[in-house]
């Protein structure tokens, strides 16, 4: 017969726990106790506030360029939290709230938006990658992560993040088309937030989701509702035991929004209306989460202002500290360090060439 | 001693450092049971599995990528990229990444990782598969560039280059992998990345050469031998980092040069040279630096390359430009 049917086996699931209204399908909730619940909320205020900070401080030139995430909070604590600390995180560069719960000081987050190399100090026990600006390159590493873990024949697995516009990038096919190849237990978390700096979601791909993507690479693939932290917990914690079970990569497709600017040098209202930020506004993740936990009785007024000033007593303390340590910071010199393991004799010339022409221009604006 | 040809000294400097360490791990396109178009890895599939020896999906980008996660977490990986004129593929990985790493986050994490690939021209190849690109990865920071000029020298280089804490850039001359045998020893020989070699001493003119032009360098400087020329003749080896200090200390005895790659000439590792020797021993240059090179032009196809490829007569007509002869 010349032309017949494939059937191809797996279809894409979207799943959505708790809705915008603050509505549960109590047949899919997933059993958390409550101490977990009230750190997922901490952790995605503490995400939330920080990054509302971070833009005060930016507006008031006390920190350079940085990428908000205000919106996303869902999407990466609900994923990040399925991490051991033998796990292995691989970010792009919108993933503030799951760095900080990975264990990365606000203090560094704060010395790497003011230009210091210092920011961007992994601490030893953290099996943490820096945050990857060129967009979708990380994903390859998490792959040879992953496949590393399993030839080491550990239950490690890999968790890395990226956006809409990454899944139009070379490095998104060639990650996901390998980890497939060799089953590697790597969890690919894209969280769609409708924008890759100007552009929608329907002038990047003309797929109806991305999450059925997966099946050309022969993974599973899910949509879930990235504002909602318990859709995203569950089909994260299914990857997750897929992963360390040996039975391969996940693809997720949070479904979520930018409701900020791409980074604080961009003016969304040159490409997008104000009436569809207030839309996906009116969807925002902590907002439902809240009355998902005071109808299970564990927030009210008191507790949530508690917390809220736990938060903001965390972010002020981060933020004098920074501010002090960036005043004994910025040694010129340190920029030639750790390039390579031992300094070849054409750099240690440079930067000799620095540290005398330093000494000799200080003395100059001493004696002027 | 083994007498051996380029490609089997570099299955050799391979099997040896995979039979102590098994965190080194191959990867690339065809590398397992046809073991490389080269034959570089070849059965090495049969020792060490395929676990170890990783046939890739044709992705160049992913065979370096999954290298730097594979480093990152401890291995040391060997990717191969088929040819040289693919791996702008992978280009970004390289540059943004691997050089970076370890810069970025102050000695945290590190790629000790080694990107080999076949470059250079004179085999009648294919258009895309005769480059000589050293340049572009010379000329980022945080990689270390090197190209071995025989055998000998190649087992021992990547052996040096598979132990390298830092990212490797190894390109091997095509016209090289079976166009000699040398006396390649069975136990281990390592030699420093970063250190050019005198391959033969003389006062009248310095010669610099690296890969596959070492040899008409070497060819030229016999004949120039004949007529009572003494040619001093230096293998780089590593392109980058460059280590000037015996070319500079060559030059202020001979005071004159000749530079000879295969790569276009303008803005390849010859101008880097020059700048060094001006630099450096400027007031002991008794004639203008020559370079004799590949031209600012794409490599052409096979009828016209030999025209386009240095031999030993540019050579030696460059060598008589410095002498005044």
């Amino acid at each position: 017969m010349p032309r017949s049917r494939i059937d191809i086996p797996e279809t894409i699931h979207y799943l959505s726990i708790l809705d915008e209204h603050g509505v549960l399908d109590t047949e899919l909730e997933p059993q958390i106790d409550d101490k977990t619940l009230i750190a997922l909320y901490s952790a995605m205020l503490l995400g939330r506030r920080f990054d509302e900070r971070m833009l005060d401080l930016q507006r008031q030139g006390r920190i350079g360029t940085f990428p908000p995430i205000k919106g996303q909070e869902a999407a990466q604590i609900g994923s990040i939290f399925q991490l051991k600390s033998t796990d292995w995180f691989v970010p792009a560069f919108r993933e503030t709230a799951a760095e900080i719960w990975r264990g990365r000081s606000l203090e560094s987050i704060l010395l790497y938006y003011n230009g210091f190399n210092e920011g961007t100090i992994i601490p030893a026990d953290q099996r943490d990658l820096p945050m990857a600006v060129p967009v979708g390159s990380q994903i390859l590493h998490a792959t040879g992560l992953g496949y590393a873990a399993r030839y080491r024949g550990t239950d490690e697995i890999v968790m890395t993040y990226f956006g809409d516009g990454a899944t139009s990038e070379g490095d998104f096919h060639e990650g996901l088309n390998c980890a497939a190849v060799y089953q590697a237990p790597v969890i690919f978390i894209c969280q769609n937030n409708q924008w890759a700096i100007s552009i929608p979601l329907k002038q990047q791909t003309h797929s109806a989701t991305i999450a059925q993507k997966a099946l050309a690479y022969g993974m599973p693939g899910i949509q879930v509702d990235g504002n909602d932290v318990l859709a995203v917990y569950t089909a994260a914690q299914e990857a997750a035991e897929r992963a360390r079970n040996g039975d391969g990569p996940t693809l997720i497709e949070c479904v979520t929004y930018r409701v900020m600017m791409h980074t604080t040098a961009d003016d969304p209202s040159r490409y997008r209306d104000d009436e569809e930020v207030e839309r996906w506004r009116q969807k925002d993740p902590l907002t439902r989460f809240a009355v998902y936990l005071q109808n299970k009785g564990l927030l009210d007024q008191s507790r949530e202002q508690e917390i809220e000033t736990e938060v903001l007593a965390k972010i002020q303390t981060a933020v004098d500290s920074a501010e002090k340590q960036m005043k004994t910071l910025g040694e010129p010199l340190d920029m030639f360090n750790h390039l390579y393991a031992k300094m070849p004799p054409s750099l240690q010339c440079q930067k000799e060439e620095v540290r005398q022409y330093l000494a000799n221009n200080t003395g100059e604006v001493h004696h002027g | 001693m083994a007498k051996m040809t380029m490609v089997q000294a570099l299955n050799l400097a391979l099997k040896q450092e995979m039979a102590q360490d098994d965190s080194v791990v191959l990867l690339g396109e065809d590398v397992g049971p046809d073991g490389g178009v080269f034959r570089v890895t070849d059965q090495l599939i049969d020792i060490y599995g395929k676990e170890r020896v990783i046939d890739t999906p044709l992705a160049e980008s992913a065979i370096v990528g999954m290298g730097i996660g594979m480093a990152i977490h401890g291995l040391k990986p060997v990717c191969e990229i088929q040819f040289s004129g693919f791996a702008y593929q992978n280009f970004h990985q390289l540059e943004n990444h691997a050089a970076r790493m370890r810069w970025r986050t102050q000695g945290r994490l590190t790629v000790p990782m080694v990107m080999r690939a076949p470059y250079g021209g004179g085999v009648r190849a294919l258009e895309h598969h005769s480059e000589s690109r050293e340049a572009y990865w010379a000329h980022t920071p945080g990689l270390k560039m090197v190209i071995p000029s025989g055998p000998r020298n190649a087992r021992a280089l990547l052996v040096a280059a598979i132990r390298d804490p830092d990212p490797v850039i190894f390109y091997e001359a095509k016209g090289l992998y079976r166009a000699f045998r040398e006396e390649v020893p069975e136990e281990e020989e390592v030699m420093e990345i970063g250190v050019p070699q005198l391959v033969q001493e003389g006062d009248d003119v310095t010669f610099i050469s690296y890969g596959a032009m070492l040899r008409p360098a070497l060819e030229a400087a016999e004949q120039l031998a004949a007529e009572g020329i003494n040619v001093e003749v230096i293998d780089l080896l590593t392109i980058s980092p460059l280590d000037d200090r015996l070319l500079i200390e060559s030059v202020k005895k001979t005071g004159r040069a000749v530079i000879v790659h295969e790569a276009p000439r303008s803005f390849g590792a010859g101008a880097e040279i020059v700048s060094r020797l001006l630099e450096g021993a400027f007031y002991y240059l008794e004639a203008p630096v020559q370079r004799v090179t590949g031209y600012d032009i794409v490599i052409p196809y096979f009828s016209r390359e030999k025209a386009y490829m240095p031999d030993t007569a540019r050579i030696i007509k460059a060598a008589r430009a410095t002498l005044n002869t």
